[in-house]
């Protein structure tokens, strides 16, 4: 009788499991960890064949050949497969948005047009089910950034196995995100104007707002601040470089716009998001030291005449020409499309870089364009231990495929609202899901 | 100047009004006789020193002499030049046309808000446009000045417009003596009344379809089928007999608006757009007469690159080529009248400037002239001056092609209309000007009604003004002391046949004296050539006329593929070292050491032969996607609005697609008829669809049809409670339709009702849009139910749910592969989707639904691998042999089979792996992409834009006037994309 009590309570949670809650997070690491054998790809371009990984107390300790090291603690026997570095979604709306049609759901764009002191960090749904569905590829980690306005907000960095934001967060209040005008807009045609592609008359107008802002933001920092203005306030963080400046932009003129605003302003540690055409600029983003975080790879062509492979070899020409290069993937449906950006790497490679220098964009240079290199991006000694095990080459979706997965050293569950669907029903009609 | 108008001459009031005004015995019964001009008599007719006699506004006699009665008034045209007034057949002179409403009503009107008419506002055939008419004074004089004499004029509203009307442009305001013809023809076009809110149609596949139903209608109602009054119907009948002028708005319209007309016999006269020179086979194939506005492309200002950037080739190249238009009409035989329709003052000019680009000019007076009279029966009374016909002409100081001749008058139904002063002297030429003992030179130039001065002293440049009216000429000159502010004034009156000018001048200090100026030179006859129209070298036409565009089509080939690893999707499975040998468009033999003397080689070591991609749900090359204006639109056909230009097509074929389903959008439960495409980039849209193709219909479930996620409350159905019950009304309906069908009652026939019996009869497939398994599982019901089949559920995310009803059936799955969490009814959709339905033994396709994925549908269908672990032949079939299953078209394409088309994409790389790229994408051994070409293709593109970017910043420095470059961009579209129009 008990025992079919239990049984039922069982079959209740996994059903209520399966239906509703998130994964439960790991636990923290509690004994040693060895990877032994497999193919580790460090993610700053070198690679170990036949390696032995040993992870500590959610650290990387020691990464060699196995032939050389003695594995410690519980041993993931990983001949013939490959470990890679957590991957990192820059960029992300993850957590903010469950279901892009419903309204009640989103919360990613304020009201408001300069909203530095928005924060993301406070509304990420640690318990999302988009979220979860990363992990099964390896995407691990991700930048939470609000939408919106010239200003949207302040973002923070998380990894994605915890019970609340306050567990998931890995850099609280990284970045600020300035959406850089754009000097051409869209005829309306609703308003009967030609739907081409038109000068924006209030292109410069908008660029004097940012600079008006960034004077009183400065001005208010500099002084007494006897009366408090938030939005100002929130500012500081970019002017003594505790947090980076992240500029969304696009076009040619919009960038060497952004970038004499950034000379004039003389501001430290930009960011450039999207960059469409940036590779027509590159030699002053690499003489600033700025560098890019590439819009979507799997997207088309902006104009008519590109090439039809424009935005899948962007990155590649960027890096090319000594940009600092990481790729993020807003756009439409950008919360669920997130998990494909190891394929956005590989679809680099397919278009003109190295394999290891793909991998690069989505791990170590992320992580230092993030600011948390120091943690993350490499399988390095002292790194955290975020990383996981594939069978195959993880940048083909062909061969990625996630065995094993470790946030901080937590051996966390690879299972999501869809595998639990897809076992369901696979029971149902007798075949095994694996 | 203001034309003077004098209309002694002209018409009186007609004899039976009477008039308060006068005595009324006064009828000028007088001939007016003109001698010693040059008369074009007709396009290819001239006489020298001919003579024209006209009376009570009707040519009485022309020729080289013709007799003068007494009481004649004779005018001499010495020097002048007489030609045939113009006539357009497209206007909308004296309608205003209004301003249709824009954005979307939150209550959608879905009835008609007339009684009596048409179950349609926009369709109003029993619109006359003399009810709207009022004739305006200053449009009639601004389309003498271009030369033209009559137009015809409709009121531009509606798809079916009603009647036009022919009128003079006479300025006499007797309306009644301006009307020629009150049904001259019927007018129609695409777009919707501005004066009715009714939704449908809100595509232009639902206004084809909705002038198609209107003919059935319009039979069945002349059978004595109706019981009720219908006006529109009457007078569409009424006006079949008719002249039908459509106006179609751009170049594919045209052809579509063709082929609408072959379906009923009708054979359109369309207005054009211009671009006709784009696919001039096709045009010249229509065997229309084609209305062709005279009216180019401004040129783009290139000056700042960045700006620039954004301009695409083939708007440069319409720029560079539209001038060349009506030069390949003629040339190729398309007969064709001009429209002065969207160039207004510009006609003329723009004319020449056709002119200059090599059109000839007999062709463009036939044109304007013989060919417009002809198109509406008016031969004997308009377009040449001939006994009998209208005495309407116009007189010019030389030929009308040379930019420097001068139109003075036009005579419109006997009845003068000056435009500029004949009876001026012309006083152009070098004159010694003496003025208080001082010598000038003196140069006078430009037109005789608006001359310019540069006088000169010595080697000195004077300052001067020149003005000349009525023929007394005025001079302000300034002092030779460019410091001394005061000017000397001449005026003198000019005579006729003078060689030396006498007046008087008023010097600086007021005092007053003579002065003269003998002629020295007649004003230099090379003058003209510097004021030719500029021209350019016209850069070849490529197929599309855009970036990427063939300029010579690529041809089948005979093709051997040596060595390469063979994706079969056959029993044979993957083939190592196996070659491959297209022949006629066909795979000709699969094997190894294969050979062929006439074959091109491909070497293709190491690399992957598989079938070309197959999308089963695309919405590419799609000039429209969503007819949203009823809840079922069964009616309407994607194969009317192919767009075969959409650079997503090359895009595609870059990607290795070489078929794909075009569907309608989910705008509602019964969307419209597919269209199966094949990629054939450069062709026709007729070339795209595929031959003999199966037909299929989009059906539609869920949040879309219910209007969920936008403000739209107003249409059933609004839940799927709703969207079962318009499957069971509408196929109800469909049967008690083919019940009276075929009982041979008379009945009416109705397009959709027609489209619903093919599906009950099993000749049409459905491709259902789906999510959730509430209702897929009802539609599979409703179709056990009403004793149909569904071939598709497309989309599908939850089939994995109901993969075994599926199953059962026999109904194939088309999904993304991992798409969700986007709306509501996603939330269950899982990436092991596919693979599920799969294993449960549904055929399974991936789809995709959008412009950019379907260009990575090899990889889409890899993620079966990753997330359902299939293996990897099934994942290929997944986009080439399944979705070939699904379109029924497998025993064509899908696999490569001897016999098969030879659809083909020769990969770099596994074809499953991100790494792959499609090298070569063949279609019925076609190969239609190339990397290599494309790299070609990209140098060519930046050397062409460099090319005319060059000629536009030359034209600029010339001081031609510019407009900044519009960069059309096609939106992307996806199943709930709505063009509203």
């Amino acid at each position: 009788m008990k025992i079919l009590n239990i049984t039922v309570l069982l079959a209740f949670l996994l059903i209520v499991g399966s239906s509703s809650a998130q994964q439960t997070p790991a636990p923290a690491q509690s004994q040693a960890i060895s990877i032994v054998g497999g193919t580790a790809h460090i993610g700053n371009g070198q690679v170990v064949e036949n390696s032995l990984i040993i992870i500590e107390n959610g650290h990387i300790t020691s990464v060699g050949s196995a032939t050389q090291g003695q594995p410690q603690g519980t041993v993931i026997q990983a001949q013939g497969q490959h470990v890679y570095p957590g991957f990192i979604a820059p960029n992300s709306t993850l957590g903010l948005v469950e279901i892009d049609a419903i309204r009640a759901s989103d919360d990613e764009d304020e009201l408001g047009d300069f909203l530095p002191h928005v924060r993301s960090l406070i509304a990420y749904n640690a318990e999302s089910k988009v979220v979860e569905s990363m992990r099964p590829n390896g995407v691990l980690v991700g930048q939470i950034t609000p939408r919106g306005g010239r200003i949207s907000g302040t973002s923070s960095i998380v990894q994605f196995d915890a019970w609340n934001w306050e567990d998931a967060v890995l850099y609280e209040d990284d970045g600020i995100h300035l959406n850089w005008p754009s000097s051409v807009r869209r005829g309306r045609w609703w308003m009967g104007e030609d739907p081409g592609i038109q000068p924006n008359k209030a292109y410069q107008e908008e660029i004097a707002e940012i600079e008006t802002f960034f004077a009183n933001a400065r001005a208010y920092v500099a002084g007494p601040r006897n009366q408090a203005h938030l939005p100002f306030a929130a500012m500081e963080k970019i002017f003594n470089q505790q947090a980076k400046l992240f500029i969304h932009a696009d076009g040619e003129r919009e960038i060497i716009d952004l970038l004499n605003f950034v000379d004039a302003q003389e501001l430290e540690n930009v960011v450039l998001v999207g960059g469409a055409s940036a590779y027509k600029v590159a030699p002053q983003l690499v003489q600033r030291n700025i560098p890019v975080l590439v819009g979507r790879v799997h997207n088309r062509p902006a104009q008519a005449d590109d090439d039809y492979d424009q935005a899948y070899k962007l990155a590649h020409l960027l890096q090319q020409a000594g940009v600092l290069v990481g790729l993020e993937s807003s756009g439409s449906m950008e919360r669920m499309n997130t998990r494909n950006l190891p394929f956005y790497a590989g679809t680099v490679v397919a278009h003109g870089a190295d394999k290891e220098e793909a991998l690069k964009m989505i791990t170590s240079n992320t992580a230092k364009i993030l600011g948390i290199d120091d943690r993350l991006g490499t399988l390095e000694a002292g790194k955290e231990a975020t990383l996981f095990i594939s069978q195959g080459d993880a940048l083909d979706m062909r061969t990625n495929k996630v065995a094993r997965a470790f946030i901080q050293g937590r051996d966390i569950s690879l299972q999501t609202h869809q595998t639990e669907l897809a076992r369901r029903y696979s029971e149902k009609f007798g075949h095994q899901q694996e | 100047m203001c034309a003077l108008l004098v209309g002694v001459f002209g018409l009186q009031a007609q004899e039976y009004f009477p008039s308060n005004t006068g005595v009324q015995a006064a009828k000028n019964t007088n001939y007016t006789v003109f001698r010693n001009g040059t008369i074009h008599l007709s396009p290819t007719q001239t006489i020298e020193n001919g003579m024209l006699s006209i009376q009570d506004g009707k040519v009485v006699a022309v020729g080289k002499n013709v007799s003068v009665p007494q009481n004649s008034v004779v005018i001499d045209l010495e020097g002048k030049e007489i030609y045939p007034s113009f006539i357009d057949v497209f206007t909308h002179f004296g309608v205003s046309k209004e301003e249709p409403q824009r954005g979307r009503r939150s209550n959608p009107q879905y009835e008609a808000s007339r009684k009596g008419y048409y179950w349609n506002d926009h369709i109003r055939p029993e619109t006359r446009v003399q009810d709207h008419f009022q004739f305006s004074q200053s449009d009639a004089e601004n389309l003498r000045k271009q030369g033209f004499g009559v137009v015809s004029t409709h009121t531009p509203d509606g798809i079916i417009r009603g009647t036009g009307m022919l009128v003079s442009l006479s300025s006499d305001d007797e309306l009644g003596t301006r009307i020629l013809s009150d049904r001259t023809a019927q007018y129609l076009s695409f777009e919707k009344s501005s004066k009715s809110q009714q939704m449908y149609p809100t595509s232009l596949m639902g206004a084809m379809a909705l002038i198609r139903q209107v003919h059935h209608d319009a039979d069945w109602y002349a059978k004595g089928g109706a019981t009720n009054k219908d006006l529109a119907l009457e007078a569409f009948n009424r006006n079949r007999d008719l002249l039908q002028i459509f106006k179609a708005g751009n170049l594919l319209n045209g052809l579509r608006a063709d082929k609408l007309g072959d379906e009923f016999g009708v054979q359109y006269a369309i207005v054009g757009d211009g671009f006709e020179y784009e696919k001039l086979d096709q045009v010249k194939n229509t065997g229309a007469t084609y209305i062709v506005p005279v009216n180019f492309p401004k040129a783009i200002d290139m000056e700042d690159p960045l700006l620039a950037s954004y301009v695409s080739l083939q708007e440069l190249k319409q720029w560079n080529q539209a001038p060349s238009n009506l030069r390949m009409l003629s040339e190729a035989e398309v007969p064709f009248v001009l429209t002065s329709f969207e160039s207004g003052n510009e006609f003329r000019n723009n004319l020449i400037q056709a002119v200059a680009f090599g059109l000839e000019k007999e062709k463009a007076l036939e044109a304007l002239t013989t060919a417009p009279a002809r198109l509406l029966g008016q031969e004997q009374n308009l377009g040449s001056l001939q006994e009998g016909a209208w005495a309407n002409f116009f007189i010019t100081s030389g030929d009308y092609f040379d930019k420097e001749t001068v139109i003075y008058e036009n005579w419109v139904q006997g009845e003068r209309n000056v435009i500029e002063d004949m009876s001026i002297i012309p006083i152009g030429g070098k004159y010694q000007l003496e003025v208080a003992g001082t010598s000038y030179e003196m140069e006078i130039t430009g037109p005789p009604s608006k001359p310019s001065a540069s006088i000169n002293s010595g080697d000195q440049k004077i300052g001067s003004k020149v003005s000349y009216q009525d023929n007394w000429l005025t001079l302000l000159l300034s002092s030779a002391d460019t410091t001394d502010q005061r000017f000397t004034r001449l005026v003198a009156r000019i005579t006729p046949g003078f060689s030396k000018i006498n007046g008087k001048a008023v010097l600086e200090d007021g005092s007053e004296t003579t002065f003269t100026a003998v002629k020295t030179e007649d004003l230099a006859s090379d003058n003209k050539n510097k004021n030719d129209h500029e021209t350019w070298e016209v850069v070849p036409v490529s197929y599309p006329n855009l970036a990427y565009g063939f300029e010579e089509l690529p041809e089948q080939e005979t093709i051997l593929f040596k060595n390469a690893t063979v994706w079969t999707n056959e029993d044979q499975g993957i083939l190592e070292n196996t070659d491959v040998l297209v022949r006629n468009g066909k795979i000709a033999e699969v094997g190894q050491d294969l050979s062929s003397r006439r074959a091109r080689v491909i070497d293709a070591t190491g690399k992957h032969l598989t079938p070309g991609i197959i999308d089963e749900h695309s919405h590419i090359a799609a000039s429209a996607i969503n007819e949203s204006g009823h809840n079922s639109s069964a009616e309407v056909q994607m194969e009317d609005v192919v767009d075969p230009d959409d650079i997503g097509i090359y895009r595609n074929l870059a990607g290795g697609v070489t078929t794909m389903q075009l569907l309608h959008g989910s705008a509602n439960p019964i969307g419209g008829q597919s269209a199966i495409l094949k990629m054939k980039w450069g062709g026709s849209a007729e070339d795209l669809i595929l031959d003999d193709s199966p037909k299929f219909i989009k059906f539609a479930l869920g949040e879309n049809v219910k209007q969920s996620n936008w403000d739209s409350f107003s249409r059933f159905p609004q839940t799927r409670m709703g969207v079962e019950q318009v499957f069971i009304d509408y196929f109800t309906r469909a049967k008690e339709y083919q019940a009276r069908k075929n009982s041979g009652q008379p009945y009416r026939r109705d397009i959709e009702m027609e489209t619903l019996v093919e599906i009950l009869n099993g000749e049409r497939h459905i491709s259902a849009h789906s999510y959730v398994q509430t209702e897929i599982n009802m539609l599979m019901h409703v179709a056990d139910q009403m004793g149909f089949d569904i071939n598709t559920f497309t989309h599908i995310l939850e089939g994995y749910k109901l993969a075994d009803k599926m199953q059962e059936r026999g109904i194939g799955g088309s999904t993304f592969s991992d798409w969700w969490s986007y709306k509501y009814e996603v939330l269950d959709a899982i990436p092991q989707n596919a693979s599920i339905m799969h294993n449960e033994g549904v055929t399974v396709a991936i789809n995709s639904d959008d412009a950019e994925m379907s260009r990575r549908l090899n990889q889409e269908a890899a993620k079966s691998i990753k997330y359902g672990n299939v293996s990897e032949e099934d994942a290929l079939k997944f986009i080439t042999l399944n979705p070939a299953k699904l379109l029924r078209i497998d025993d064509r394409v899908g696999s490569i089979r001897e016999g098969k088309d030879a659809d083909l994409v020769l990969w770099t790389d596994h074809p499953l792996s991100i790494y792959a790229k499609a090298e070569k994408t063949m279609i019925e051994g076609v190969v239609y992409f190339d990397l290599e070409r494309d790299a070609q293709l990209r140098q060519d593109l930046a050397e062409q834009k460099n090319f005319i970017t060059t000629q536009l910043l030359q034209a600029k420095n010339r001081g031609v006037k510019t407009v900044p470059g519009k960069a059309q961009e096609k939106e992307e579209m996806h199943c709930d994309t709505e063009v509203l129009f």
